[in-house]
């Protein structure tokens, strides 16, 4: 694991000891997690591991009760200032929020405007970029994901890999200093998974920092340069992807990626 | 019982006023609602608690009084404040609190049918409060909406009917004045019930024109991904 101290130059990002509760429900406990420029790192872990509460916490989605967040160098959101915590002005969250992406499961296009509607909202209204200028690179990116012909397509119209491929590029359109995907292929039918991943692929290829959730082992694997396995709410262990997956140290994490490689090695005998 | 079309006809003018009277409070009163409306019904759920609670206690107390006894305040008890409000203004201001207060719950309830995702989604684009109200909940909300608000629409004709009690000279007014006058109950109550029916028709009619234009124009709002 890179050496990323809160603060040093390389690291984008730097979760401190952050606890979250939904009332006696510890989902998060004293996690604490730095991602440098260019990384690529997934968690992996069972469901209820707190995995999509650690990626809202990251964008102030959710809030955390303790800990900090630092992001390009700088505590963000709640934080302790000459002794006391101060809570950043809407404002201020808003424009960390801006640079950071967030890609979901369940896509979120919003369904009355059509994929480039879409992809040029947030540069207009948020970044406020002038309409040509938002546009025309609203059609790059819909090129990019390799759905050129689709920008007048409403997201009805489109499949489910369609869609989050037009989410993903509407996430890029802000030009993200960090990508955070939370389970982005789950909702898809197998056959569209392939496409969704050929993009996150690329995406990682370009050099573009990625925080996945994710339970595809293979792209984990071959994509990450850390995979982090969560469990309950701690980190149980991380390491680059060759040490997780081929010498798990925690019983825990051999517990789960046996039960994994069962379940997929008996979807492929099915299928 | 005489039945007199030259009689009839005679009254026409004079109900007629009445007519006009009655679409103008009805269109201007609804008009107003609709803002008055939106703004309580976004009030309820903004986040400063205090306006969540004075929006809560304007709707359920308005729609839990009668609109006849909303009226009845306005026009003779407000005066013993020393505030005195002319006819039209009062049945106005009447119609536009009470539909208001209904209107703020449709609106309300049309944002919160709104999937989380969509919020989420917004928000981690960065965009304020305020911006993703504007472009992404309230157009979806409007949509999901329409039916309920279009109704009222039809429904603020007839109700405009209550003004007559606080001397507004509408259609119902006129009518009573001409009966009472002439005894003529039958063939004045009569007319004045077509011309309701004259005016709330069509418009029931346009309104669910609009409602079909408008669903099959957003079909792709019943998309795969209304559910979160
Ligand atoms: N808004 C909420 N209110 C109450 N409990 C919540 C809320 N969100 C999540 N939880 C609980 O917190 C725990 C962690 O949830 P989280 O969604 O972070 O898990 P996850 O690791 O992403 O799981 P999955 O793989 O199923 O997506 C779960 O037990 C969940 O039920
Ligand atoms: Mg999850």
């Amino acid at each position: 694991m890179p050496d990323a101290a809160p603060g040093s130059d390389t690291t984008i990002l730097a979760l401190h000891g952050i606890s979250k509760s939904y009332g006696h429900l510890a989902v998060l406990r004293q996690v604490t997690l730095a991602i440098d420029k260019g990384e690529v790192v997934c968690i992996i872990g069972p469901s209820g591991a707190g995995k999509s509460t650690l990626l809202r916490c990251v964008n102030h989605l959710d809030s955390v009760d303790s800990g900090t967040i630092s992001f390009e160098g700088r505590p963000v959101y709640r934080y302790p200032l000459a002794g006391r915590m101060v809570t950043d002005p809407d404002r201020r969250i808003e424009e960390v929020r801006a640079r950071i992406g967030m890609v979901f499961q369940s896509f979120n296009l919003f369904p009355h405007l059509t994929a480039l509607g879409n992809i040029v909202e947030a540069p207009i209204h948020v970044l406020r970029e002038r309409p040509d200028a938002a546009l025309a690179r609203g059609r790059d990116l819909l090129a990019k994901v390799g759905l050129r012909e689709k920008e007048n397509a409403y997201p009805h119209q489109l499949s489910g890999g369609q869609q989050q491929r037009v989410a993903i590029a509407r996430a890029l359109a802000m030009n993200p200093k960090l990508m955070l995907f939370d389970e982005a292929t789950s909702a898809l039918d197998p056959e569209l998974v392939g496409e969704v991943l050929r993009v996150m692929r690329q995406l990682a290829a370009e050099g573009m920092t990625m925080l996945v959730v994710t339970h595809e082992m293979d792209f984990a694997r071959d994509v990450a340069d850390r995979v982090v396995f969560m469990a309950d709410g701690i980190i149980v262990e991380e390491g680059p992807p060759g040490a997780i997956f081929s010498a798990p140290a925690n019983p825990r994490t051999r517990q789960f990626l046996q039960n994994v490689l069962d379940r997929s090695g008996r979807l492929q005998a099915n299928g | 019982m005489s039945f007199s079309l030259h009689e009839m006809i005679s009254f026409l003018p004079t109900l007629l006023a009445g007519a006009r009277i009655t679409i103008t409070v009805s269109i201007v009163s609804y008009v107003l609602a609709l803002i008055v409306g939106l703004a309580f019904g976004i009030a309820r759920i903004i986040r400063f608690w205090p306006v969540r609670i004075i929006a809560a206690a304007y709707v359920q107390f308005i729609r839990g009084t009668p609109l006849l006894l909303q009226l009845f305040f306005i026009y003779y008890v407000l005066p013993y404040t020393g505030l005195v409000i002319a006819p039209f203004p009062s049945g106005v201001l009447g119609l536009t609190i009470n539909y208001s207060a209904y209107m703020a719950e449709v609106f309300r309830s049309g944002i919160q049918a709104i999937p989380h995702g969509q919020w989420q989604a917004a928000r981690s684009l960065g965009m304020s409060r305020r911006l993703l109200m504007r472009r992404i909940i309230l157009p979806q909300a409007i949509r999901i909406v329409l039916p309920a608000i279009g109704n009222f629409f039809v429904s603020i004709f007839k109700d405009s009917a209550l003004v007559s009690i606080i001397a507004m000279r509408d259609l119902m007014f006129r009518g009573e004045l001409l009966a009472s006058a002439t005894f003529k109950y039958f063939e004045i109550f009569t007319m004045v019930a077509i011309i309701y029916f004259i005016i709330s028709y069509p418009t029931a009619k346009l309104v669910e024109y609009i409602e079909v234009k408008l669903n099959v124009s957003d079909q792709h709002m019943q998309g795969p991904l209304g559910h979160v």
